[in-house]
């Protein structure tokens, strides 16, 4: 009777950390005060993952802003996440966009780098081959302005990195669905 | 037509337009105007409690025991704080209540003014929803709305923080109207072929069993209703959880009794071994499930539950279906009697067969004593003594809880008000002040224990000026029992801070409050002690002194399964049951 029984157990994947999985969210939201607080509170209360979170109002009149999300973990643990979202009263809507598929993600990095030289004329090449803009210069520096998938800016701060990369700033994703239908 | 009025008087309004007839509350500088507001007007009577914790708790006992909105008015800053326990004990139990904060003026916000504090902040993580009103325009819908929220989908407790310039303003009030919420839509009607598969499991179960929880309580008495007749006519075993009491009469034979951490052998079991589980309105909490990975692991199961949230939470089922409890249970209902639906007659008699041998094994019998008071006992003969009566039962946290469970059996629902989720200590007696002002007549029971009752004693004061005549049933074992017993299993009977010490006299002490003082402690004059306690037409104090020894059986030990469970005449041994993994856990 005493056989602690180690099935194949349905369960075991939301206990285990193994197949951790990276997921877009997007909430719409009623654009009421406390409400990103209500959002990230459930993330750090429930020991969630934010990875990237942008929020901006995107329907004035409607009082409406969008959320968007970049969290990983498991897939039920990915799922629980949703309905957490979906439960809290100004939530419209929350849209897992890796699931739904087909989404566009884009961030935008402003990055600054300093240097004398070669690695000056390299910057610009670069900045080039990833269509960044050059959007403020000195003898000594530029401001580049880029936007693109996470893995894109990813890439072209890493190349910087040699070349005098001074500091970053991201925006964090941005995510919409493709085609005609909403999000 | 909308009428013009303060901001206090609109919070009085809304509250009559929405049909409270009671609020519980304690005044100060905030919410002077409210106050000023319920002076002046006699629809809503105000309870006066003797602190703000004991509040919300009374709402949640009244709440509880009437499916209505639990209400509660307390002032800023220190009123609020007091408030949270409270609030988050009705978030961890799905009790619709609203409690109504006052706030310094708009103007005067984050300037760290007297008595200021981020209501709306704290309470963030302990409500459903909150809200600070900061301009008259926004409080008729923020209080009609509150409402509902608080009221529907999975219930629980609101907060409405409103700035003292706003309770001043006058503006034009509105009346509740029918629309529709902006975002807040639960689903109460659940997937018709979702519940059609869930019949046609059951139909091909071989040992099924219903396990039910708190959801049913809260989805009121139709759920209560249809989940007798579905089980009457499955014929499968049933079993709740703490919350779920009442839901389904104790008196019947389908009944296994309560699971879970103290549940009976029966119920365990039958978790652990069932072929198909139908979990309905019950949340896979870690004081039912045990060790997860060792979970009924061989079943399927259903889950029912008007918060998609709770499926898939904790335990992964085959069938999840998102509905108000009453309506799928309805439509299961109807689904099983009009198909030729009938259950496996056969595996049903061999699995109940089983079951009747676990029965046997009386999981619940403790040794009785002629010397001392058993508390097991204690709840036997109050219960005898009350079951012919209109009864409620609350109860504080601890031993005395469970042995409430256990042996205090209930027929009915909303009679059973205990703290589920958070445990907390100093519950039962305001929330049993919310039952009885409630149902006047009705007999209204706190089976305490001597550490909790301390914990809000002070409601004392609120039971005897508003002539409530709530009786506290104190098990008094001079221990933390609880604490105690986790004590002699897990730390080497090495008793930490768990004695009560320098206890009160509970019979000097109530007469101290104005109310009845009584002490019984011989097994011999127990009945006639209880009588005369039901008999007295007043607040009472019944010290019952019982064993301090006594451990609460059975028991399945932190990090165990279902079917490891120990029993009373098994501990012998305890000290050495728990693994350094068990310890862990709470
Ligand atoms: C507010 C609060 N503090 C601490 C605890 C931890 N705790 C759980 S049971 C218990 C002992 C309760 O003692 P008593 O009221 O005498 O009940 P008994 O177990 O002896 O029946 C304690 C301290 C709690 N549940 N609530
Ligand atoms: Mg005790």
């Amino acid at each position: 009777m005493n056989s602690p029984v180690s099935p194949p157990s349905p369960y075991s994947s939301a206990i285990g950390k193994s197949n951790v999985e990276t997921h877009t969210l997007s909430v719409l939201v009623d654009n009421e005060p406390g409400v990103l607080a209500r959002v990230v509170g459930l993330f750090s209360g429930r020991g969630y993952n934010i990875e990237s979170l942008t929020v901006a109002e995107v329907a004035h009149g409607e009082h409406l802003s969008r959320i968007t999300i970049v969290t990983s973990g498991t897939p039920e643990a990915i799922e629980q996440i949703g309905h957490q979202l979906d439960r809290l009263v100004p939530v419209h809507t929350v849209t897992d966009l890796t699931l739904a598929g087909r989404a566009i993600e884009r961030e935008l990095a402003l990055v600054k780098v300093r240097g004398k030289g070669e690695n000056r004329v390299e910057a610009l090449r670069l900045a080039d081959a990833f269509r960044a803009k050059v959007i403020d210069a000195t003898t000594e520096s530029f401001v580049l302005e880029l936007t693109g998938a996470t893995r894109k800016i990813d890439d072209f701060v890493e190349l910087m990195r040699g070349i005098g990369l001074v500091e970053v700033a991201r925006t964090g994703i941005a995510a919409i669905r493709r085609g005609p239908e909403p999000t | 037509m909308s009428e013009t009025m303060t901001g206090a008087e609109m919070i009085i309004r809304a509250l009559q337009d929405q049909g409270v007839e009671h609020i519980f509350g304690y005044p100060g500088g905030a919410v002077l105007p409210i106050y000023d507001a319920i002076f002046q007007q006699d629809k809503v009577k105000h309870i006066l409690v003797r602190h703000e914790q004991g509040a919300v708790h009374a709402a949640e006992g009244y709440a509880r025991s009437t499916g209505k909105v639990g209400c509660v008015l307390v002032t800023s800053g220190p009123g609020a704080t007091n408030a949270v326990t409270g609030l988050t004990d009705a978030l961890l139990d799905s009790i619709p209540v609203i409690v109504f904060t006052g706030q310094v003026p708009t103007y005067l916000i984050g300037s760290d003014a007297f008595q200021e504090c981020d209501t709306v902040g704290i309470t963030r993580h302990c409500t459903k929803h909150n809200y600070l009103v900061k301009r008259i325009e926004d409080l008729p819908r923020v209080l009609h709305e509150a409402f509902y929220v608080a009221a529907n989908g999975r219930p629980g407790p609101v907060v409405i923080d409103v700035p003292k310039d706003v309770q001043f303003a006058k503006g034009k009030y509105s009346r509740p109207t029918n629309a529709e919420h902006k975002t807040y839509h639960p689903k109460v009607d659940g997937d018709l072929a979702q519940i059609e598969r869930a019949v046609d499991l059951m139909m091909k179960a071989k040992r099924p069993i219903f396990y039910t929880g708190g959801g049913v309580i809260n989805a009121g008495p139709a759920a209560s209703a249809a989940l007798r007749e579905l089980v009457r006519m499955t014929g499968f075993p049933i079993t709740s959880t703490l919350m779920g009491l009442g839901a389904y009469p104790a008196s019947d034979p389908q009944w296994l009794g309560m699971l879970g951490m103290h549940g009976t052998y029966e119920a365990n079991n039958a978790m652990h071994d069932c072929d198909l589980m139908i979990a309905i309105g019950s949340r896979f909490d870690d004081r039912i499930t045990g060790r997860l990975d060792a979970f009924s692991p061989g079943s399927k199961k259903i889950h029912i539950d008007i918060d998609p949230s709770s499926i898939n939470k904790n335990v992964m089922v085959d069938l999840g279906i998102i509905g108000d409890c009453a309506h799928v249970l309805e439509d299961m209902v109807r689904l099983w009697r009009s198909g030729a639906h009938k259950a496996d007659e056969k595996a049903l008699a061999a699995w109940w067969k089983q079951i009747d041998q676990w029965r046997a094994r009386k999981s619940l019998a403790f040794r009785p004593s002629k010397e001392t008071i058993k508390p097991q006992h204690a709840v036997q003969r109050l219960y005898e003594l009350t079951k012919n009566r209109d009864t409620y039962i609350t109860t504080e946290v601890g031993q005395h809880q469970m042995w409430a469970a256990q042996h205090y059996h209930f027929e009915e629902p909303n009679r059973w008000m205990t703290s589920g989720g958070l445990g907390t200590m100093g519950y039962g007696l305001p929330a049993a002040i919310g039952v009885q002002l409630a149902h006047p007549k009705a007999l209204v029971v706190d089976i305490a224990g001597e550490a909790s009752i301390l914990m809000n004693i002070q409601e004392m004061s609120t039971a005897v000026q508003h002539r409530l005549p709530v009786k506290i049933f104190i098990l008094n074992n001079e221990y933390m029992g609880m604490v105690r017993q986790w004590q002699e299993l897990l730390h080497g009977g090495r008793y930490s801070h768990s004695y009560s010490e320098s206890l009160p006299d509970f019979v000097k002490l109530a007469e101290a409050y104005g109310a009845v003082g009584m002490r019984c402690s011989d097994p011999a004059e127990l009945d006639a002690a209880i009588i005369k306690m039901i008999e007295t037409p007043a607040p009472v104090i019944f010290d019952c002194v019982v064993d301090k020894a006594e451990n609460c059986f059975p028991m399945i030990p932190s990090g165990k399964a279902h079917n490891e469970m120990i029993l009373a005449d098994m501990d012998d041994d305890i000290g050495s049951v728990i693994d350094s993994k068990g310890k862990m856990l709470v």
